[in-house]
């Protein structure tokens, strides 16, 4: 039987790591709200830029003009891979890590380079047989709309300079506090909004300059919103998963706590019997002398 | 057709003005101008530079812009911009600190720092300190 004052060091020290977890909880629980907040305060400005690119590409019949719209036959890949900069998010940084891991085979006639945006999936994909193009690690604490326009320049700038005929973005989606989803999407060549195509309207307007050139200007802010859009979103998903997980952990300590307690208790009450049984024994046998 | 101008300013912070005006300057790619009821519809790219709101009271504000693109259409007028500050809400000292760094940047000879964009960072923090002036100089 363990002895009581090991019982006792064990619940505090449980005790001490659900203060922790609780903790983080209401730390992710805060940060998630504001995530939630800068994702709201955007979309009216990635609205407006959707559509106005959707409208101009209908209208544009010769999209060689338009470099960041040119397919070409993929043989350079370049996969943006998402994670956090920290763990303790449940399965948040592996469900992306094995993902971005599934995807380079699903390209076995291309070369295949990893952008790592995050320290977590950085430091898996470090010692593994991948190239690692490029890095972006520890500003998620304070994510700001320029950090999101220093990873899109980034990532234009390679893919213009290093030839590249493609690149995805691999993140987690923001479904709800307790559900993310692993999207993999396709972040150049840029292809429009097929849905928004359709709302076209014939409406005359002046271009200025024409409109290849608005195009060409507008879709990298385009391009710089979505980058912003994925990392707010892999932002919102990151503290709903930690969220979640630390609720958890502050559950199963509540549970330890209670069933430490418990045994605890028992032990201390058998401590006690045996004790009384010794003393009642040893003034028996006194009387019996 | 509504026959006042309505504006709107939106940057990827939300939406920061929005109301009726006497008229609105803009710095486009091609040349200021200035946009009035009934303008014909249109779209144009804008460059770092001043915006000009003409209130219905005839009062102005002026508000910082870092390039983005404009559209007219049936008297709403919408400003699609990065960012855009009101000259009254604008940090005279940071823009000023900016202002340093991006000169020290173009001054210094490291391979590594992108000219093109700290012109830009340049150009808008002398921007702001040109609207952050002219409008502390008209009150």
């Amino acid at each position: 039987m363990a002895n009581l004052r090991e019982i006792r060091k064990r619940i505090s020290s449980v005790k001490s790591t659900q203060q922790i977890t609780k903790a983080m909880k209401m730390v992710a629980a805060a940060k998630l709200r504001r995530a939630q907040e800068n994702i709201l305060a955007f979309r009216p400005y990635a609205y407006e830029l959707r559509s106005l690119i959707a409208d101009l590409s209908a209208k544009v019949e010769d999209q060689t003009q338009v470099p960041l719209m040119t397919r070409r036959p993929v043989k350079k890949v370049l996969l943006v891979v998402v994670t956090a900069d920290r763990g303790l998010c449940g399965a948040f940084n592996s469900n992306i890590v094995r993902h971005a891991a599934e995807r380079i085979n699903d390209y076995p006639e291309a070369e295949v380079e990893l952008f790592m945006v995050g320290r977590k999936g950085l430091e898996f994909f470090q010692h593994r047989h991948v190239t690692i193009n490029g890095q972006k690690i520890n500003f998620f604490n304070d994510l700001a709309f320029g950090d999101a326009l220093d990873l899109s320049e980034t990532i234009l700038r390679i893919y213009q300079e290093q030839n590249f005929d493609r690149v995805e973005f691999i993140y987690n989606e923001f479904k709800s506090a307790i559900q993310q989803n692993v999207i993999v999407e396709q972040f150049l060549p840029f292809v429009p909004d097929e849905e928004a195509e359709k709302s076209k309207e014939q409406v005359d307007f002046i271009y200025e300059p024409d409109k290849i050139s608005i195009l060409n200007a507008v879709i990298p802010k385009h391009l710089h919103v979505q980058v912003w859009r994925i990392l707010l979103e892999s932002n919102a998903a990151e503290q709903g998963a930690r969220m979640t997980a630390m609720e958890n952990a502050t559950d199963n300590a509540e549970e330890m706590i209670h069933d430490l307690t418990i045994y605890y208790n028992r032990t201390r009450q058998a401590s006690i019997t045996t004790e009384i049984s010794e003393i009642v024994s040893g003034a028996e046998a006194l009387k019996e002398s | 057709m509504a026959t006042e101008l309505t504006i709107q300013i939106v940057t990827p912070f939300g939406q920061i003005f929005t109301g009726e005006v006497a008229s609105c300057s803009l710095p486009g790619v091609e040349g200021h101008f200035q946009v009035l009821p009934f303008h014909a519809d249109l779209v144009s790219l804008l460059e770092i530079g001043p915006i000009k709101l003409q209130l219905k009271d005839n009062s102005e504000k002026w508000l910082a812009s870092s390039g983005g693109y404009c559209e007219v259409k049936d008297n709403q007028l919408k400003v699609i911009v990065e960012s855009a500050e009101f000259a009254e809400k604008i940090d005279l000292k940071r823009a000023q600190a900016a202002l340093k760094r991006a000169q020290e940047r173009l001054k210094s000879h490291d391979k590594n720092i992108d000219i093109t964009r700290a012109k830009m960072a340049l150009a808008r923090a002398l921007n702001r300190i040109k609207v952050a002036q002219l409008s502390q100089s008209l009150h």
